[in-house]
């Protein structure tokens, strides 16, 4: 497969940009943090987003969905990295969505897909239990009781949480904390008895919940996949997010640079546009390389994804680390070059560089990856 | 249903079993292993010479070059199909030379027609070994200021100067050149492209020995050698824009290079050679370089299927040669540390010496070196960037 974007792509890209910009630009992501919204996107944006087929974009037509892949996916991503936009997609339309294909009975597709895709459903992955992404650290147990389960444990970093309509709780049903082995995934009502949500935003204003579980009541039509078999099924569920959040990174470096490509360009020291000075220039030159790195190889993740490469976890490690390095060198090159206008809030892009540090830290940054990566190889 | 490609790729699989000798399907090993081709080469076997002849018969040494050049006049999907049956076959390169890598390109979209029918078919049945003179002691990341001149004296150049790093110029038969044809014109606009013969009257060349041992560059002089004016590629003056042109094929070439040569990676080597041993953070670099030498081999293959597709940004050569041969250089440090002490050895008088390998590595490392200054230093790469794609000012 040709690592290039097809015509129709393409031009899901330019209508995605479009829609960013016009919808939910860098000014509405501000306008949002400065006023303490508690929701932190806004939700006509998101239904907007819903009728123009993102929110289901990887929900299959038969139930509403536009069934598009993670290469549209990601650039749905992109375009909202290059704007700031800040809306459920990665929760709800890539984790949620991916969950409920890979791991849904047809009753719970049949259920939850087409108000996912609507825009009617939030969901949210409470998957993490450590500050360092590890994903197979799952403390949080589901003890049999009656025909389900009892969940009870702390997750302490819910992205979304606080507005998700439904919670997609990883437990365990058995097996040592560490295993893959032994964990199963359940879908929770976020007014369930005995959840209680706590918001914390973070510091790129984004919305994220500590969720803590006291003996919470699922019976066995809410498990999601087999029971503990779950490890495998968050893992490739991870991976859709994981891809999805590389190509967010690309978008949120590439807008950083172009601005700071621009700023060279107008601003003037010593008589002259810093643009002309070499040590600058080298510096921008070799960002552009890595930025056209980092694009590689995330668009070869989202295809080998959308292809069923069996090496596609491999290529998704690779994306997520290449992404989160290039989108933290790019953005802390953007202060830096910007100079002291570059620390004042004022200016937007400081609010890249909170943004690439929060996608490059969710769901493993590059020191994970490489490790994950290492060990797929068997090294 | 079988497709025209099917037919191709059965016939060309056939044609290659029958007449691929054995010989020529094992690994390259020894620099005698790589066919040259020129009036001086000497062939390491019979086999060598015959897998030349008959793939230069079929034109399938420059498949995709046309048939009235000595090419195969292969569509580009034939010449795939045609480099996948040759890898399935283990097949060597009948022939490698800058004649097909470098001059030829330049010679399709520049010379006239006369020069394409005396050249191309003698490079691609490799009768003809061509050398670069492009680097002069005094013009090195500043090319442009090269002082070689070329003087028309009648229906011939008049050609005085001196050349440096010109690859293999004692085992090349011809040269093409950068010569300044016009004294007073500014810089870039003075310049002429020239071919002419390696034995011609006045022109000597002496090796230069690199830290490395080897001397694959040579210092090459010109004293008062006459060319015939015939051999004057494009229109003087405009020498320029062929060099640029075929600079870029050259960097493609070199960050290319480090792009096959990373099949076998680092990781791999290290697990060879030290097991579960490796200390952690040597293991994290290795992990980083690899990152890294992934996503440029996804980028190579990206900027060509962008190209294919007609979408892209385009002129990224710059890019592939700087970040090739940095990746390569990163390979071989990190390859020394896996290999320690061993990785030291140039000589040996101890029991196995004299085997395969000895200094190899540490051969290989100090070539590496050479990689992000031949052809372009890094920081004139960063430059053409920085002028080029992103438009800075003063660049």
């Amino acid at each position: 497969m040709a690592l290039v974007l097809n015509d129709d792509q393409r031009m899901i890209a330019q209508a995605a940009d479009g829609f960013f910009a016009d919808a939910a630009p860098v000014g509405e992501h501000r306008r949002l943090r400065d006023a303490k919204d508690a929701v932190g996107f806004s939700r006509d944006t998101w239904t907007a987003m819903a009728a123009m087929g993102f929110a289901g974009v990887l929900v299959p037509e038969a139930h509403g969905g536009a069934g598009l892949g993670v290469v549209e996916a990601g650039l749905v991503m992109e375009a909202m990295g290059r704007n700031l936009s800040a809306a459920p997609m990665l929760s709800t339309a890539l984790l949620g969505a991916a969950a409920l294909v890979k791991g849904g009975t047809p009753d719970q597709q049949a259920a939850h897909l087409p108000l996912m895709a609507a825009g009617t459903k939030l969901f949210a992955l409470a998957a993490d239990e450590a500050a360092r992404h590890s994903p197979f650290r799952v403390e949080t147990r589901a003890e049999p009781s009656g025909n389900g389960f009892r969940l009870t444990g702390v997750k302490p970093f819910v992205l979304d949480g606080a507005v998700a309509d439904w919670l997609i709780v990883a437990a365990r049903t058995e097996g040592e904390a560490d295993s893959p082995q032994g964990i199963t995934l359940f879908l929770v009502p976020a007014g369930a008895a005995g959840v209680s949500i706590q918001r914390r935003s973070m510091v790129d204003s984004r919305g994220a919940a500590r969720v803590i579980l006291e003996g919470v009541e699922v019976d066995g039509a809410d498990m999601l996949g087999e029971r503990g078999k779950g490890g495998r099924l968050l893992d490739a569920v991870l991976d859709i997010g994981r891809a999805g959040l590389a190509a967010e990174m690309l978008g949120v470096a590439g807008q950083s640079f172009a601005m700071t490509v621009d700023y060279l360009k107008n601003r003037e020291q010593f008589g002259q546009k810093i643009g002309t000075f070499q040590a600058l220039q080298h510096r921008a030159a070799h960002l552009f390389c890595e930025l056209e790195l980092a694009r590689s190889a995330t668009l070869k993740a989202m295809m080998a994804l959308d292809e069923g490469d069996v090496r596609a976890p491999l290529f998704v490690s690779l994306a997520k680390a290449k992404a989160g390095d290039v989108a933290k060198l790019a953005t802390n090159e953007a202060v830096q070059m910007h100079g002291g206008i570059g620390m004042t809030d004022d200016f937007d892009i400081g609010f890249y560089m909170k943004r690439a540090r929060a996608a490059a830290e969710t769901f493993g940054d590059s020191a994970f990856h490489g490790d994950r990566l290492a060990g797929m190889i068997g090294y | 249903m079988t497709t025209d490609i099917d037919t191709f790729r059965a016939e060309t699989r056939v044609w290659l079993e029958a007449h691929c000798p054995a010989a020529m399907r094992k690994p390259v090993k020894h620099e005698d292993d790589v066919c040259w081709g020129g009036r001086k080469f000497v062939f390491s076997c019979p086999e060598q010479k015959l897998w030349l002849d008959r793939m230069a018969d079929k034109g399938w040494t420059v498949p995709e070059w046309p048939k009235a050049y000595g090419g195969g006049g292969l569509s580009r999907e034939e010449v795939k199909v045609l480099a996948a049956e040759m890898r399935a076959l283990k097949a060597r390169s009948p022939l490698s030379s800058f004649g097909i890598w470098m001059l030829g390109p330049a010679l399709l979209k520049y010379g006239s027609e006369a020069q394409k029918l005396e050249h191309l078919p003698r490079i691609a049945r490799g009768e003809i070994r061509w050398c670069q003179g492009y680097s002069e002691p005094g013009a090195g990341s500043d090319l442009a200021s090269l002082r070689t001149s070329a003087l028309l004296d009648g229906d011939e150049f008049v050609v005085n100067g001196q050349k440096v790093w010109t690859s293999y110029a004692d085992k090349a038969d011809w040269i093409f050149c950068l010569v300044r044809t016009d004294p007073a014109a500014a810089k870039h606009l003075g310049i002429s492209f020239l071919l002419f013969d390696m034995e011609s009257p006045g022109v000597s060349t002496s090796p230069i020995r690199l830290i490395s041992g080897a001397s694959p560059f040579c210092q090459t002089f010109f004293d008062d050698v006459r060319v015939p004016a015939a051999n004057l590629m494009g229109e003087a003056g405009k020498g320029w824009d062929i060099a640029k042109y075929l600079l870029t094929h050259e960097r493609e070439m070199i960050g290319g290079m480090d792009g096959a040569d990373m099949r076998s990676s680092v990781s791999q080597i290290a697990k060879k050679v030290l097991g579960e041993t490796i200390d952690p953070l040597l293991r994290a670099e290795i992990v980083r370089h690899e990152i890294d030498a992934w996503a440029f081999l996804l980028t190579m293959e990206r900027v060509k299927d962008e190209a294919k597709a007609g979408v892209g940004v385009g002129a990224l050569s710059s890019m592939i040669k700087y970040y090739g041969t940095e990746i390569n250089k990163q390979r071989m440090e990190l390859l020394m540390s896996v290999n320690g002490s061993d990785g030291l050895v140039w000589e040996r008088s101890d029991e196995g010496a004299g085997e395969d390998g000895d200094g190899d590595l540490a051969r290989s490392w100090l070539r590496s070196r050479a990689n992000s200054i031949e052809g372009g230093t890094s920081e004139v790469q960063l430059n053409i960037i920085a002028k080029r794609v992103l438009q800075l000012p003063g660049a």
